[in-house]
């Protein structure tokens, strides 16, 4: 069989896209990046894909809120492609500005149609805040249902608390599968209601997650190497690649 | 300050606010250390769009672009008296002055004619609600110190009208400047008038050049000559001939500091790693058998000064534009910040002059914000207070970059299209170079208003996406950056040899009503010039990355430089690109040399309480943890990090070399960055600071993993004013200092900048000079990051070993300084240029590079009391250094020099390190949390709450 596609999206200002590629090329899948200017003008010959995945960054300068004109661009000019991928049950991740986009088109949490019932808030640090935090999976979604161990991974963002009326329709469907670990400032970082770091939708093959697995992919990334560091997150990767 | 297009104030616009709000406890902070009766302050989002539009449109705007889904809310911003939200509360609303960048804004008008309401211009302020009693002065107060920044933004008590730039303004004309004729005063009128910056001898030499040519020149050509001459732009004073009194009483001859002692040093190496040095933008290195390095450091002192977030974040990205300038593609930004103290009184504070804690604010947020935005990690840096730092803070801002071997095409050639790309042109930034060149003073503001700009990392991250793409596709001849001094500066420079001819009326403009010669000299953030073949190709890169482009003229061939106005048919400049660039009479300078070692008496030091002097060494602003800095950097973007800045089980132990495998390379290869920075020693013996700055770089990287037989180095100088005999004294001293350790490290400098006229004149024209400060960025390669030494001790049982000297001098240390009453210069002397030093670096490397250093850390501030603290503290271990050579002696515990580190070894590695000279075990790692010291005995919970200031 060959390597699954993945298209990642990129809009001006988006800037992990690179690192995302880099795990999911060692995860065994076939990375394609592509601007939306490129999707927009019908170009980049996007072709067949299998999985879609919304990259960190600050796309269009995080104007307006963190991921608000990127999730009206996927909204605006990229809907059909994007139902057509949650139809066809591909799995879909996006992390940091990718779950942000996610958050605010209301294709995350899900529950209630397309319609944004959470958000992702400015940090209760109130500022920018970059660490490695722990990460606690349940196995709720395609991507973490054969997680046992804890991952461990950076954070990078200032606007990550996230915040939801519904937590306990969430929580009900234990839609939340990753959680930071420990709990408290500063594992963790941002202040989410729950210890949330992480989401899937009702079906488990939407992922979004604010911490970014793609910059722990590789051993010597890890600073507690030497010190009995663990948490690897490539698994994260492959599972999903598996379920393509 | 007013700019000087005409304002439109109109009924077409519409104010409204949104929430929901937040307190801002910042704010309310600083008001507290002004003692403003203040209670609370929270914020708002105001956005004032100019636009015709429906309660049906606006409504569409609001909702669905402006406020959160969830939560948020909005309502019309109406004009009202000061009154406000509610008893004992008052508003006021801040905002951008028209014209300067507002990338927030300039979003909301694209996706509010994709959401299909037409909106012509939009920015975006903040209302205030201030909970309190407050006169009138003292809300004016609160908002000049606190809520806005004069330079950037306007504000109002109650409702701050929107104003935009006029969109119809007419341009004005060029403008012949009459200056045949003039003698000695006039020149010195005409140059004061105009601020060009220039000395008494170039403007004779402009006026015979013009007068032999019989015409008057152009505003656009004076302001040229001005610029390209600029201290900023030509380096006057490093290029200058001095004579210098020497301290012995002779005199000697300089044939310019930058080819007699940088560049010479290099020479001298002559080393076959180094690509390049001192010709472009940026000098390049060899990284492995693919790839090259381009490294550079810049400062951006001036503007963070007057408005740190603006100012420091057009540092990164002014660095980041070199680097582009070199065709590479930029992995890592670095800063070193030199700060006044947190705790200066605000009420001792000259007029002109922000508080310590505002500036570092503003700057790290500046910083913070552009690299976290174009997504390069910002690994490797230092915080440095002092007083002397207070009028004159200093941002020193470096970028590494990767680039394949060979792909920096240097030479434009005849015919080739002139392509500008990036942000358009505003008349924000007209006139930076010559501004930096000159000294500050209370009305610096006022005149600076449009020599200060506000960032947009987004359309750089574009922009490295373009340079990119259009190297990696061999697209263009040429490239350079446009940095002070706009396209005057980068197509002066490419046209250097061939000439050129461009149309002014081409260049994309932000708004009309620009005259041409700020056109033409604006500084523009984001903005690369390149020599172009066939235009087509690279402009359709840009399109694809969402970058502006656009063809201004040709290269010619006929060595002039040329630029025209199609629209009115004139001809702004025609100048011999000659004369522009070589036509500078050279500067001759004086320097006078002190005593090169004040000889200071040393009397006894000791306090007899180490446990104390320790605890305060540890809180020392220069020397505690900057981890909350470092936190809002991103520093793991790329995925390339090896070595943060701050490691260990707890993430808080602080690193020496921080260090990455750069993203797509394959070697296996890393990049070490080691910085060296002192406040102190530069004042009392330039020379020694060089010396002392270069080993304490090279330290670093050593500790990061480096070959200490590859590295490159980069110069950073940021004194006062070199026409002071004295301070150019210094200057001389530092030089050589560089030189001379740059011979025995075997080190070769690659790129440098200086910064010279720090100082702040105050209302009584008294100036007071920034404390000299030489930086130096030591870049080294790892040939296998996985023996790299962890941050923090690691293992009980593990033996502690020191290598170098076991005293070091306590001259203008830490130590010195947080003892006053010993009096000043009790420390005795400085530390002493070491002949042993390179050979203990290398010894230090071949350990690491047998894999037998289990972690390690450098002797810099604080000495080897603070060194073996902050290890045992960062890695959550105990030590027991209980060797006899660690008695209550002060240089024992807290002398500082060149060469020293804490190495953990192995017990059976015990025979190697022996084996090395000038080592000695002085104890070993153990579990729990003592850290014993010799006579000291302290505790985790002890050094963490004085090094991080957090109680444990």
């Amino acid at each position: 069989m060959s390597a699954p596609r993945v298209l990642i999206p990129v809009a001006l200002g988006t800037n992990r896209d690179g690192d995302l590629a880099d795990a999911f090329r060692l995860a065994g899948a076939e990375p394609v990046t592509v601007p939306l200017t490129d999707l927009r003008a019908g170009l980049g010959g996007v072709g067949d894909y299998q999985i879609l995945a919304l990259p960190g960054g600050f796309s269009y300068g995080d104007a307006l809120g963190a991921g608000r004109l990127f999730g009206l661009d996927l909204i605006g000019w990229f809907a059909d492609r994007l139902y057509e991928a949650v139809d066809a049950g591909k799995p879909i991740i996006g992390i940091c500005n990718g779950f942000q986009a996610l958050v605010r088109t209301g294709i995350l949490p899900g529950d209630e149609g397309p319609a944004a019932t959470a958000t992702l808030a400015e940090n209760e640090s109130g500022r920018f805040e970059c660490r490695w935090i722990t990460l606690d999976p349940s196995p709720a979604s395609v991507w973490t249902a054969e997680l046992s161990d804890a991952l461990r991974c950076p954070v990078a963002h200032g606007e990550g608390r996230f915040v939801s009326a519904d937590l306990d329709a969430i929580e009900g469907r234990k839609g939340v599968v990753l959680r930071y670990g420990v709990g408290g400032y500063p594992h963790n970082p941002n202040g989410s209601v729950g210890d949330v770091a992480g989401i899937t939708d009702p079906t488990g093959l939407i992922l979004g997650m604010m911490p970014h697995p793609e910059n722990h992919i590789h051993e010597w990334q890890d600073p507690l190497r030497g010190r009995g560091g663990t948490g690897n997150c490539l698994p994260l990767f492959r599972a999903g690649v598996r379920a393509a | 300050m007013e700019l000087r297009g005409d304002l439109v104030t109109a009924v077409d616009t519409h104010a409204f606010v949104v929430g929901p709000g937040h307190r801002d406890e910042r704010a309310e902070r600083e008001a507290a250390l002004f003692a403003l009766p203040v209670v609370t302050i929270r914020r708002f989002r105001l956005i004032h769009v100019r636009a015709l539009l429906t309660d049906a449109e606006l409504e569409t705007l609001a909702r669905k672009l402006c406020i959160d889904p969830v939560h948020g809310w909005w309502e019309p911003a109406e004009p009202a008296d000061r009154a406000s939200a509610g008893p004992g509360e008052t508003q006021l609303e801040t905002g951008l002055r028209p014209g300067v960048t507002d990338r927030e804004g300039a979003e909301l008008v694209r996706a509010a004619r994709e959401a299909g309401v037409n909106v012509d211009a939009a920015t975006i302020g903040t209302r205030w609600i201030i909970g309190g009693n407050l006169s009138d002065t003292e809300l004016a107060v609160l908002s000049d110190r606190i809520l806005h920044n004069e330079v950037i933004e306007r504000w109002a008590l109650g409702h701050l009208e929107p104003a935009f730039v006029g969109s119809g303004d007419e341009a004005p004309a060029v403008v012949t400047i009459a200056i045949r004729g003039l003698d000695t005063d006039g020149l010195a009128a005409l140059n004061q008038v105009r601020r060009l910056g220039l000395d008494p001898e170039e403007m004779e030499v402009i006026r015979d050049h013009f007068t032999m040519q019989g015409r008057d020149p152009t505003d656009a050509e004076l302001e040229t000559l001005a610029q390209t001459w600029s201290e900023h732009c030509a380096h006057k004073t490093f290029r200058a001939h001095i004579t210098v009194n020497e301290a012995d009483g002779s005199t000697s001859e300089v044939d310019g500091l930058l080819k007699s002692y940088l560049r010479a040093a290099t020479d001298t190496i002559d080393a076959p790693w180094v690509r390049s040095a001192f010709v472009d933008n940026a000098g390049i290195v060899q990284f492995d058998d693919r790839f090259d390095l381009a490294l550079k450091a810049e400062t951006h002192n001036h503007p963070s000064a007057l408005e740190p977030f603006g100012g420091a974040n057009t540092g990164v990205g002014g660095v980041v534009r070199d680097i582009l300038g070199v065709s590479a593609k930029p992995i890592a930004v670095t800063d070193v910040l030199c700060f006044g103290p947190d705790d200066t009184d605000p009420s001792g504070l000259p007029d002109g002059v922000l508080h310590p804690r505002r500036i570092r604010e503003g700057v790290i947020h500046g910083i913070g914000d552009y690299g976290n935005k174009i997504g390069v990690p910002t690994i490797a840096g230092a915080v440095v207070h002092d007083p002397r730092y207070t009028t004159t803070p200093l941002v020193f801002a470096g970028c590494v970059g990767l680039l394949p071997t060979g792909s920096n095409p240097t030479a434009p050639r005849p015919d080739d299209s002139i392509v500008v790309l990036g942000g358009a042109v505003g008349r924000d930034g007209v006139g930076g170079a010559t501004f930096s060149s000159q000294t500050m003073g209370i009305d610096t503001a006022d005149v600076a208003g449009s020599s200060v700009q506000i960032g947009d990392p987004i359309v750089e991250k574009g922009l490295i996406d373009v340079v990119v793409g259009a190297r990696d596709a061999r697209l263009y001849n040429a490239i350079t950056d446009c940095g002070a001094g706009g396209l005057s500066s980068a197509v002066g420079e490419m046209a250097h040899e061939l000439g050129a001819r461009v149309d002014i009326a081409a260049v994309p403009l932000k708004y009309a009503g620009l005259a041409p010669w700020e056109i033409w000299l604006s500084e523009a953030q984001e903005r690369m010039v390149m020599a172009v073949p066939d235009p087509e190709p690279v402009l359709a890169v840009a399109r694809r990355w969402g970058v502006d482009a656009a063809v201004i003229g040709k290269f010619t061939g006929d060595g002039r430089l040329c630029v025209v106005d199609s629209v009115s048919d004139r001809t702004i400049i025609d100048l011999d690109c000659r004369f522009l660039h070589d036509g500078r009479p050279r500067r001759r300078m004086t320097a006078v040399m002190r005593q090169p070692r004040i000889q200071r008496e040393s009397v006894n030091v000791a306090t007899g309480d180490p446990v104390g002097d320790l605890l305060r060494l540890l809180a020392h602003p220069s020397i505690r943890s900057n981890e909350d800095v470092v936190r809002t950097f991103d520093h793991e973007i790329m995925g390339g990090t090896v070595v943060r800045p701050y490691g260990g089980p707890e993430g808080d132990g602080p690193a020496d070399g921080t260090t990455q495998r750069p993203p797509g390379t394959s070697s296996g290869r890393a990049m070490t960055i080691g910085v060296g920075v002192n406040a102190l020693y530069g004042a009392i013996d330039a020379y020694a600071m060089g010396w002392q700055v270069v080993d304490e770089a090279v330290r670093n990287a050593v500790l990061g993993g480096a070959d200490p037989n590859q590295l490159s180095l980069l110069d950073n100088f940021a004194w006062g004013k070199p026409t002071d005999p004295l301070t150019l004294g210094q200057i001389v001293a530092a030089c050589r200092a560089c030189h001379d350790a740059a011979l025995a490290f075997n080190a070769p400098f690659v790129s440098g900048k200086d910064s010279l006229y720090n100082e702040f004149v105050g209302p009584d024209g008294a100036a007071d000079p920034v404390a000299p400060t030489l930086v130096i960025t030591a870049v080294g390669l790892v040939e296998d990051p996985a023996v790299v030494p962890l941050t923090g001790a690691v293992a009980a049982g593990n033996d502690v070993w020191l290598v170098g000297q076991a005293a070091g001098a306590l001259g203008g240390s830490h130590y010195e300084m947080i003892h006053p009453n010993l009096g000043a210069g009790a420390g005795g002397d400085l530390p002493a240029p070491q002949a042993g030093a390179p050979a203990t670096h290398r010894a230090v490397a071949s350990l690491i590079s047998e894999g037998i250093v289990v972690s390690g850390h450098d002797l810099s501030e604080g000495g080897l009391a603070v060194a073996a603290a902050e290890w045992a503290f960062g890695g959550r271990r105990g030590l027991e250094l209980v060797a006899d050579v660690l008695t209550a002696d002060p240089h024992v515990l807290f002398g500082e020099g060149p060469a020293r580190y804490l190495l953990e070894v192995a017990p059976e590695n015990a025979p190697r390190l022996e084996e090395v000279d000038g080592t000695q075990r002085l104890g070993r790692v153990t579990d729990g949390d003592d850290v014993v010291i010799g006579p000291i005995s302290v505790t985790h919970g002890a050094i963490g709450s004085a090094f991080t200031g957090h109680i444990e």
